[in-house]
């Protein structure tokens, strides 16, 4: 096998487009551009290899802001969109960018099938639990009772959680990071644009216009240690400032908190284990909501599976080699014909 | 005119008929449309021009024997060439009590009436609405030559020897039917033989069965002393070449096969299932030796924005769909129109609104195509005029939104798409070549302007993977030459008016209105779409008798041919037939002020040739 060489270097300003970036200042999102900035040029491709499709929303503008090919397409579409581009071009990394209204209210369809599918394409899922571009309206990611201008008395819906969804779709990766987190942000990116097939990730994102500080307890410093836990494959899930906190399952299978030492080791405790095709692990870790329970961040679920583009050209591949290359003259000749 | 000799088996009698309608109906599980299907065949093998309806009913399995259950099967095959499945029908063949009820108003009078007897029992008859056997109404039918045939018991003797369970023995009744009238019309059964061996080559006891079962109706024709006359309908003089038979469903996925493969591309097609498109999906996904991605995707919306992603990223990319499904489509057709991205969309047209009459035909999706997107989003519109037409405007539909950048909108309807006539196989040289080219250029230190445009006023086609060009597209308005995003008033101004142009500018590029019959005159008919062939005949036979009429059939409805508001202002009157309540007469009226008038059926039918030539009459009369 040849190394190709001869790839440039690139930097993350090779990836800056030349358009004014117009969300709000210190919104969330800046973060992350910036983060998949930095994480695009380690991975070794060719920057024309890349293509962001979106659908509506504030998150959904990134594409603009990337030097990429980039689509900025219609409300909950984007993962659909990605699918053709993919489809089309299998050579392509395509990258989805959506917010939780986006994906879970309009695109809920879409999105579930792009997961059970296992396209190669990495969605990303700005999670605000709010409608940013449209003025501050709850989402499905809102809890349950939050006040915003169409529910004055406060939200009546239950709750989507990203990550069960994706789960029951059967995601073959899924994971989940926080704007400000920034180390953590750029290896979750990174893991994800590694993964054969669908790679879902969401992202706290910090509307501070319209739901400030709704992920404070995962972002902020001297806090944030206590309310989540960092998954490591392999390794026992254990958090706190002090590293003294731990997760086992207690006689029903349920997660419980325990403190390590006094009787507790850290043998006790539940491992993680992000390539287990079964799934109930990846959902007992999304079951988990702060502030009962720590919440997890990190890689939840990782397994390889045949991805669907790939599957698709198979089937193009083994029918030409049965059928031989298309011939026009020998289709339009098949079944009966006569000659006048 | 028929002329009569005494030959054949039997010394039976055989007349020569020019042409000859016959209707198979039964029950949808009696293989109606198998003997319809087959029938065709072999006539179009023989040589005869073949028209064809079938005529479904919309639950897939309505209880056995019900009015709603009934299945048809019309075919017209004559020795001229012919239009239409034609009006009335010369044999219709009925094998229930339900079938009789809702297809004998049709026969014309004088008409062969074949019936299955054995069903005609009692609870077929009350699950008809029958208070008597009608078989036992010697008036009732009077007006027809009767034949009670009691297929199944003569299917079920046929095959006795076989050891078939009585289910499987009944089940070939419909190739008992069908040898009989291939007996009356002296059809030769060999293709039908053939295929039947390929067909259950894995059940050679079915293939024995329903041979036997043929054969026994074609013998019972010869033996039975009820019927005396059979009849002879010589080969058509078709232009001479290679023929065989498509539905304009197969021809509109032979037409896209063929504009990739001559354009050197793939072809992508997203779809969901939908009556009556479906089949273009299924024809397409045996097609992957041809180097064709089917997508069957999760909806419509899913099945547009996957065409969309697929042609952005450099396919032939199309997709098919009928009223409802267009209707979710319309958000996904805007993002390709402002991102000026090539690709067709088909609408195989059925009766609405809503889910309506998902099996009947109907043109009245002309408005929802011509203006059901958000914003000013004029896209080209061509409809192909018949089965064997669709081979053709698919090519055409995708040579005009590659060559100007755009969605292209191609209207079949359930009656083309269902329907089957003669194809004449074309030459592979005569195809025209489909050019695509794709932006490739890597300018030092020139940034790439997507929104760049050439002398038809179409930008770049980039394949995302090229160095140097990379560029962002999307919904939100931008500005000509960079494509960056530009809300300025003047701005969406300019651009919704260059698109606009743009579209417009088509008309330089296709052919102009041909007019069939005098230049000018007391009445010019117009039409489109499906409703050809009874239009055609009926100005023909007006013509014929001595009417001032001429026709002028669109297969180019936006932009229209450049020429029409001057052919249109040939003629003192304009008469528009449609199957909708006028869609296309108020787009006429409104593009050239002419006082149109319309003939508006909406039946889930077709028009029959004798309505339209009535309204001429009446039209020019009426003075
Ligand atoms: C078909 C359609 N319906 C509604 C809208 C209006 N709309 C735009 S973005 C949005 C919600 C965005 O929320 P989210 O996906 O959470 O993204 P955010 O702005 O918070 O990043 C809505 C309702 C639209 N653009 N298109
Ligand atoms: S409204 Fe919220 S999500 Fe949108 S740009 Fe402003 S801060 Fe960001």
């Amino acid at each position: 096998m040849s190394v190709d060489t001869s790839l440039p270097v690139l930097s993350p300003k090779d990836f800056a487009s030349d358009q004014e970036i117009r969300w709000c200042p210190r919104c969330g999102d800046y973060s992350i551009l910036a983060q998949m900035k930095k994480v695009l040029p380690t991975l070794g491709i060719p920057k024309e290899k890349f293509v962001f499709v979106s659908g509506i929303g504030c998150s959904s503008r990134f594409p603009y802001y990337m030097d990429t090919y980039g689509m900025h397409s219609i409300h909950g579409r984007a993962p659909a969109v990605a699918t053709g581009v993919k489809l089309a071009n299998p050579d392509l990394q395509v990258w989805v960018i959506t917010g939780d209204g986006d994906s879970l209210s309009i695109g809920g369809n879409h999105f579930m099938h792009v997961l059970r599918r296992n396209v190669d394409v990495k969605v990303i899922l700005f999670n605000n639990q709010i409608y940013g571009l449209t003025k501050g309206q709850y989402s499905p990611t809102s809890p349950t009772g939050t006040k915003t201008k169409s529910t004055p008395f406060g939200s009546v819906d239950r709750p989507l959680n990203p990550l069960s969804v994706a789960i029951g779709a059967r995601a073959t990766f899924a994971a989940r990071s926080v704007d400000v987190d920034i180390k953590h942000l750029c290896n979750v990116l990174e893991r994800a644009a590694n993964h054969k097939g669908t790679a879902f990730v969401e992202v706290y994102q910090d509307c501070n216009v319209f739901n400030s500080g709704a992920f404070a307890f995962a972002s902020k410093k001297g806090e944030k240690e206590e309310n989540v836990i960092y998954l490591e494959h392999g390794k026992p899930l254990i958090f706190g400032k002090d590293r003294d906190k731990g997760i086992r399952l207690n006689s029903h299978d349920q997660p419980e908190v325990v403190e390590l030492g006094k009787g507790v080791t850290e043998d006790d405790l539940l491992f993680h284990d992000e390539k287990s095709e079964d799934m109930n692990l990846a959902f007992l870790l999304a079951s988990m909501r702060y502030p009962e329970m720590p919440e997890p961040m990190g890689v939840f679920r990782c397994v390889e599976h045949p991805t669907y583009n790939e599957a698709v050209y198979d089937q193009v591949k083994s029918a030409t080699e049965r059928n031989g290359e298309g011939d026009l003259e020998a289709l339009f000749n098949t079944g009966d014909t006569w000659t006048v | 005119m028929a002329t009569t000799d005494v030959s054949g088996a039997n010394g039976k009698i055989s007349e020569q008929l020019d042409a000859v309608v016959i209707r198979f109906c039964g029950d949808s599980g009696d293989g109606m449309q198998l003997a319809g299907t087959q029938f065709t065949n072999v006539s179009a093998v023989f040589g005869n021009d073949v028209s064809t309806l079938p005529d479904f009913p919309a639950e897939i399995r309505a209880p056995a024997g019900t009015l709603g259950g009934v299945s048809g099967f019309q075919i017209c095959f004559s020795s001229s060439d012919i239009y239409t499945p034609g009006d009335e029908v010369d044999t219709l063949v009925a094998m229930n009590p339900a079938a009789l009820k809702t297809n004998v108003a049709d026969l014309k009078r004088g008409g062969t009436l074949i019936v299955n007897e054995d069903a005609f029992e009692k609870s077929n008859l009350s699950k008809a609405g029958y208070e008597s056997n009608p078989l036992d109404d010697e008036e009732s039918l009077a007006a027809y030559q009767v034949q009670k045939v009691p297929m199944t018991s003569l299917t079920r003797d046929a095959v006795a020897e076989l050891g078939l369970s009585p289910r499987e023995a009944e089940r070939c009744k419909n190739f008992f039917a069908m040898g009989l009238v291939y007996w009356l019309y002296q059809r030769d059964a060999t293709p039908t033989e053939e295929w039947v061996k390929s067909k259950f080559a894995k059940k050679p006891e079915l293939v024995e069965a329903n041979l036997k079962a043929l054969h026994a109706g074609y013998n019972f024709g010869i033996t039975t002393e009820a019927m005396t006359v059979h009849y002879r309908v010589d080969p058509a003089e078709l232009p001479p070449g290679k023929y065989r038979k498509v539905t304009g469903n197969e021809a509109i996925a032979f037409g896209f096969v063929t504009a990739a493969t001559l354009a050197g591309k793939k072809l992508f097609y997203g779809g969901y299932p939908i009556t009556p498109a479906s089949d273009i999906l299924h024809e397409l996904s045996k097609l992957k030796n041809f180097n064709v991605v089917t997508f069957q995707a999760e909806d419509e919306i899913a099945a547009i924005t996957s065409v969309v992603g697929a042609s952005y990223a450099g396919d032939l990319a199309i997709t098919a769909s009928s009223g409802p499904g267009i209707a979710l489509k319309g958000e996904g057709m805007g993002l390709g129109a402002i991102m000026e991205l090539p690709m067709v969309i088909v609408d195989v047209q059925r009766g609405g609104p809503s889910t309506g009459l998902p099996t009947k035909t109907e043109q009245s999706d002309l408005y929802m195509c011509m203006f059901g997107r958000n914003g000013d989003c004029p896209l080209p519109l061509v409809a192909p005029a018949s089965p064997a037409d669709c081979f053709h405007m698919a090519q055409e539909a995708m040579r005009i939104a590659v060559e100007f950048m755009t969605p292209v909108m191609l209207l079949s309807d359930g009656y083309i798409a269902n329907g089957a006539e003669p194809w004449q196989i074309p030459e592979m040289s005569s195809l025209k070549p489909i050019k695509v080219s794709h932006e490739n250029r890597q300018k030092d230190g020139e940034q790439f302007m997507p929104y760049l445009r050439d002398e038809k006023k179409a930008r770049p086609w980039v394949v995302p993977g090229t160095p140097g060009c990379e560029h962002r597209v999307g919904g939100l308005e931008k500005s000509d030459v960079t494509g960056n995003v530009d809300y300025s008033p003047q701005n969406h101004q300019y651009m919704t008016t260059l698109r606009a142009n743009k579209i417009a500018g088509i008309a330089d590029f296709i052919p102009e209105q041909e007019v069939e019959g005098p230049e000018s005159g007391d009445l010019l008919v117009i039409s489109w779409g499906g409703t050809y062939g009874a239009v055609r005949t009926a100005v023909k036979h007006s013509i014929k008798e001595g009417l001032s009429v001429a026709h002028a059939h669109l297969r180019y409805l936006n932009p229209f041919p450049k020429n029409l508001g001057d052919v249109i202002k040939n003629y003192k009157k304009v008469l528009i037939p449609e199957l909708n309540t006028g869609q296309l007469r108020m787009i006429i009226r409104g593009t050239y002020l002419a006082d149109a008038v319309g003939l508006n059926k909406v039946q889930g039918k077709p028009f029959l040739i004798s309505e339209v030539k009535q309204k001429i009459r009446e039209v020019i009369e009426d003075k």
